[in-house]
């Protein structure tokens, strides 16, 4: 017994110190926390449980059989946050560079296999070289045996990765399919090839982190949903990011009493729309001053910035947010604002969280560019998520709402549940000089006639009343008493029930 | 009395007039630009009328319009405010030729004090004690450098019509005094259509002190202490205060006697300014006489406990002053900041925009808050940039002070920059708290513009313990989080470490009733508030003494303000605190070789391309924002490596353009 005891704990330390110090020094100069240190940040002080501390790799080629520490590169188990229940694993970059072998890739599976079976979230911390290139196609089926879980446990338990070092070739199709990919600035990249191979198959020259850094990712790709200055800040937000997010798809997400009202008034949001239509405003004001507290975790802050999407409270209880931004683009959709909205949208709908979706859209972007690009099946997207879920729906139209846009931002046709309108609202097909020049083209050239004509327009559709006529929008509310109405509606929508037919699975635009 | 009346003027001062009238039971009439239609001044009064487009050519200068809307209106008088009509005669003849009364002084005092020559002339007539120099008009520079030897070096050359120190030199030789009559002539009539320019001896260490007289039409003159206007920025008055710390008695009533003997000279009967300069052996030069109620006129309502827009009001309707100089008894001390639209940061520029967030403090008998904007509105490009005069009192100039200070906590805006942290630091500054001011004094202090994060903060513990209560309020919430694991719930601990200013700062947290008691160093701080989470302000009691802190929370930081230091404050575990230590500290990026944008506004003109050499002083790019085109020049030689930005792109702040090697 005392030699078993004396070996555990010679085991146990052996598989603390991973690499070895010299390599968790390095891996500190480097600006990186180590596998288990990001653990103590992330979970709740002392709630960690780990598991298969002593799994090793079975690899003997290459001179392996001589070279093993325990956990072989990946820490895994099950810990809170805010006492909520997480699987979590944590490669070690300090054992052979955190590569995977195919014990390192069992370790990963057990925990999905067990959060699946709980119903719990599982959060991925990676930082890893790639493949354990000594264990060749062995290593390989761990990856997929990993790109199996994921798939399985989309839409069943949220998923999210953190990129806290290298993930490279095939490694990142796991991250890419877990529900968010959160990245670290200067310490973390993604890419399917690397800077020199793309050199030498494009002749580019990039470097890896202009290639697939934080910042790449964030900005241009989508593929990164928030960037982080380092390690501690990651790991924390991270910690605030889960507390919007339920443990399933079974169940509601988690509540959190507020002191804020859910009958606040702000009466600034009465002057918010500006005189002139065309003038940009700043949507986020408006979001900020209708949620709970202050307090929006903004989605891809930095990519497509013309739609924003992200999670609040309101009266407590998690919603995803999703609203045009007139100050970018003047709000449209295009390709890129469409697929961020969809993937949000039906994470939401997934995971039970209402949708407040505040709409001031002119349509969709024009042009070439957008066209062989491909808007056609992009914009559908965002259609068929809204179309599809079955969430409760509480949309606001602050001002333009024309087109096939108008329909498409969780419109009463695609069953939103609530629907408003502030005064300012505009409910057409387009703008009024638009729809004047096709439905008056033989008056194109008489300047006056044509000022009438977009005037008498202007008059007709330039506010929630034809809309409301036909019962399109349930009711016009003052821009002040917005929070109230969303707060009393989700109330009202709690116990919501709907349930699309019975299929295999739909067929999105993908 | 009259029973309704016209204010001609917007923004701040158009509320406060009518506040009075409103209390003397008049009526009021507000006018209102198209860029006004949601302004505060148009919600207070009775009734509004249009009058124009937003530019202020073509409506609150527009005196048809005006005179228009009182008849319209059945106004019988009407209150100028200051700026705008307030000192133009022909506004006021215009209005007597309606039958409509102007709330000001006669034509003729306009006219006399309305030209800096004519004014000065009358002014040593009526024994009032000016600037030694030649206030004829000057030929040519040969003239001037004889005039100037015989007044004595230093001189000031200054446009005869000038104003807002236009057309303005300072002139230490002859050389200097050849040059600086050439280019103030040139600037004069280039900005006033008028080249005539006067030299006068130039004052060292100046003060603006100045005495604010109200007369009426019969006669009677008084003067109501002074004001102490030193504390400017280019010209432009940014913290006032009545008394002045700098007069005696003898000086103040010599002041106060030689203001109304001018004023007596030009049949003064309304509220009226006269301006001195006061040099460091408390020589006092008269400067010039304003013909209307001033911006700072607050301050010297606080010490006398007069209404003076009240006492226009009466004296405009035909009833004498209902007081004699006997009667003016000045008691304890105000101080007024100007809270305008501009960032300090950026060397001032104005800014512009929604209001997003407006929170000034709460008014009482000890603070006033003059303002024309509200929650949501809007600082326009068309008009002043001050959003709001901040005035305080106190028995003595440091309970002023000390008033001020806390207001100044207080006064939370979002949406435009603002110079609240800056009026605050001046509020802390010992040149004024020592009352040692001059009008050069924030140039001399603040050359390089001002920085609230780098002014340190005279009590870290203050904000490290309200920082400990806000992290610590926020946890003690996050564990009341539904769907804990039963009997592994989140337990908050006590220990936590406040990281600010590079430093960690270990604190034990306990809670406490309605608070928390933050253990720092060995002393316990007993801190306590209903501050509630994304509340802008922490209100609350620190060791029983009142304290307000502004706070902004941004991700994983709790900004501070507070005595017009801001701070950037996190709050970890003592594991995680630890843990950054390995953080790397990440430099700012190095931005020195970009051009960045100063403002927001449309890159209309990019006129380098990639790889072209530029030399320092060379257009780069033109940028419009507010309506005005801004050139953006090379600092120095270099070379166009990255275009970062195309003609057609709305630009950020600091948003990069052009990348140089």
């Amino acid at each position: 017994m005392h030699d078993i005891i004396h070996q555990l704990e010679q085991k146990r330390a052996a598989a603390r110190l991973g690499g070895g110090q010299r390599r968790i020094d390095a891996q500190h100069k480097r600006g990186k926390l180590s596998a288990r240190e990001r653990i103590e940040v992330l979970l709740d002080p002392g709630s960690f449980e780990e598991w298969d501390m002593f799994v090793e790799h079975r690899c003997t080629d290459f001179g392996m059989a001589e070279t093993s520490t325990p956990g072989d590169g990946v820490v895994t188990g099950y810990g809170t946050v805010n006492g909520r229940l997480v699987f979590l694993f944590s490669q070690d970059f300090t054992v052979f560079g955190g590569s995977l072998s195919e014990a390192h890739a069992e370790k990963m599976c057990k925990i999905m296999d067990h959060a699946i079976k709980v119903g719990a979230p599982v959060i991925g911390l990676n930082d890893s070289g790639g493949a354990r290139i000594q264990e060749g196609v062995a290593s390989l089926a761990g990856y997929a045996n990993v790109f199996q879980r994921n798939v399985m446990a989309s839409g069943v338990i949220p998923q999210i990765s953190v990129i806290m070092g290298p993930c490279a070739g095939g490694a990142v199709y796991s991250p890419a399919m877990t529900d968010f990919i959160f990245m670290v600035k200067d310490t973390s990249y993604m890419f399917v090839t690397g800077p020199e191979v793309v050199k030498t198959v494009t002749h580019e020259e990039v470097t890896a982190e202009e290639l697939g850094g934080a910042i790449a990712h964030s900005t241009k790709s989508g593929v990164c949903d928030r960037a982080f200055e380092n390690d501690i800040e990651a790991l924390l937000m991270l910690r605030r990011f889960i507390n919007f997010l339920p443990p399933n798809n079974k169940e509601k997400p988690p509540h959190r009493p507020t002191p804020d009202p859910a009958d606040r008034e702000d009466f600034s949001l009465d002057t918010l729309i500006p005189d002139n239509n065309n003038k940009p405003y700043d949507m986020k004001e408006l979001i900020l001053k209708v949620v709970d507290d202050v307090d929006f975790f903004e989605v891809q802050p930095e990519n497509a910035k013309n739609i924003i999407t992200g999670f609040a409270r309101m009266d407590g209880w998690p919603v995803g947010i999703v609203a045009n931004q007139p100050m970018v683009l003047a709000g449209c959709l295009d390709i890129k604002s469409s697929i961020k909205a969809a993937r949000f949208v039906r994470f939401c709908d997934a995971f039970n969280i209402p949708i407040i979706t505040f709409v001031d859209v002119p349509g969709f972007m024009p042009g070439t560019a957008q066209e062989y690009g491909g808007i056609i099946k992009h914009g559908a997207k965002l259609l068929y998520a809204y179309a599809e879920c079955t969430v409760p729906k509480v949309t606001v139209i602050t001002r333009k709402a024309y087109g096939g846009a108008y329909d498409v931002m969780s419109s009463k046709h695609l069953r939103g549940d609530v629907n408003f309108a502030w005064p300012t609202a505009e409910i057409a097909v387009m703008g009024p000089k638009g729809a004047v020049e096709i439905i008056f083209r033989q008056d194109i050239g008489d300047a006056a006639k044509i000022a009438d004509r977009t005037e008498e327009y202007r008059k007709k559709f330039a506010n929630p009343f034809i809309a409301g006529h036909r019962g399109f929008i349930d009711d016009v509310i003052m821009p002040h008493g917005t929070r109230k109405r969303i707060c009393r509606s989700l109330a009202m929508l709690r116990d919501k029930e709907l349930e699309n037919p019975w299929r295999k699975h739909g067929n999105i635009p993908l | 009395m009259f029973k309704k009346i016209l204010i001609a003027n917007r923004g701040e001062i158009a509320c406060r007039v009518i506040k009075t009238a409103r209390k003397m039971g008049i009526k009021t009439v507000a006018v209102y630009s198209e860029a006004d239609r949601d302004a505060l001044h148009v919600e207070m009064a009775d009734e509004a009328v249009l009058i124009g487009p937003p530019p202020t050519a073509q409506s609150y200068l527009v005196m048809e319009r005006i005179i228009q809307a009182c008849k319209d209106t059945g106004a019988e008088a009407v209150h100028p405010g200051y700026g705008f009509l307030s000192e133009r005669a022909a506004f006021c003849e215009a209005l007597e030729k309606e039958g409509i009364a102007f709330i000001g002084p006669k034509v003729k005092a306009i006219n006399a004090m309305g030209d800096k020559i004519t004014s000065k002339k009358l002014a040593k007539e009526a024994g009032v004690s000016t600037v030694p120099g030649y206030t004829e008009v000057i030929k040519d520079a040969k003239e001037a450098v004889e005039i100037a030897a015989g007044i004595g070096y230093p001189v000031m050359i200054k446009a005869s019509a000038g104003g807002g120190g236009k057309g303005m030199r300072v002139a230490w030789n002859d050389a200097e005094c050849l040059d600086g009559f050439e280019r103030s002539s040139n600037e004069a009539r280039s900005s006033f259509g008028d080249d005539r320019v006067f030299i006068e001896k130039y004052i060292e260490e100046p003060r603006h002190i100045e005495i604010q007289v109200m007369g009426d039409s019969f006669g009677n003159i008084v003067y109501l202490g002074e004001r102490e206007c030193s504390l400017q920025r280019r010209h432009q008055k940014v913290i006032e205060e009545a008394p002045s710390p700098f007069l005696d008695e003898a000086t103040r009533k010599a002041m106060g006697e030689q203001a109304v003997a001018l004023g007596r000279a030009v049949d003064y009967q309304s509220a009226g300014t006269v301006e001195f300069i006061v040099d460091s052996k408390r020589n006092f030069y008269f400067l010039e006489m304003n013909t209307r109620l001033q911006v700072e006129h607050p301050v010297t309502e606080y010490i006398t406990g007069l209404d003076l827009v009240e006492l226009m009001i009466r004296v405009a309707a035909g009833e004498k002053l209902p007081i004699t100089q006997a009667d003016v008894k000045l008691k304890g001390w105000a101080i007024e900041s100007r809270v305008y639209a501009e960032d300090p940061f950026r060397n001032f520029l104005p800014s512009i925009g929604r209001l997003v967030k407006y929170l000034p403090p709460k008014e009482s008998e000890v603070v006033r808050v003059d303002t024309g904007v509200y929650e949501g509105g809007e600082v326009s490009m068309y008009y002043d940039p001050m959003i709001a005069k901040l005035v305080t009192y106190g028995s003595t100039r440091d309970r002023a002070i000390a008033h001020m200070r806390d207001a100044l906590n207080e006064f939370f805006i979002r949406g435009v920059a603002h110079n609240i942290s800056f009026l605050a630091a001046l509020m802390v500054h010992t040149r004024f708290m020592t009352g040692r001011i001059s009008t050069n004094m924030i140039a001399e202090e603040y050359p390089n513009g001002f920085h609230a994060a780098d002014v340190p903060h005279d009590d870290p513990a203050l904000l490290i313990s309200v920082a400990a209560f806000i992290h610590r309020r926020y946890m003690d919430r996050a564990a009341r989080t539904s769907g804990q694991l039963l009997g592994h719930e989140r337990k908050v601990k006590n220990d936590w470490v406040v990281l600010m200013g590079g430093h960690q700062h270990p604190v034990h947290v306990d809670p406490a009733d309605s608070g928390y008691d933050v253990v720092y160093m060995g002393e316990t701080y007993q801190v306590r508030s209903d501050w509630q989470f994304g509340q802008p302000l922490f209100k609350g009691t620190l060791n029983g003494a009142e304290i307000c802190i502004q706070v902004e929370r941004r991700d994983m930081v709790y900004r501070l303000f507070h005595w017009g230091s801001q701070a950037d404050v996190m709050v970890l575990s003592p594991t995680v605190a630890e843990l950054q230590k390995l953080m790397p500290e990440k430099a700012a990026a190095d931005m020195s070789k970009y051009l960045l944008s100063p403002m927001p506004g449309l890159l209309t003109k990019l006129m380098v391309q990639l790889g072209q050499e530029v030399k320092a002083g060379e257009d780069l790019a033109v940028i419009e924002a507010m309506k005005m085109e801004n050139v953006l020049r090379a600092d120095h030689d270099a070379k166009v490596t990255k275009i970062l930005a195309a003609p057609g792109d709305s630009l950020a702040v600091d948003q990069a353009i052009i990348e140089f090697d």
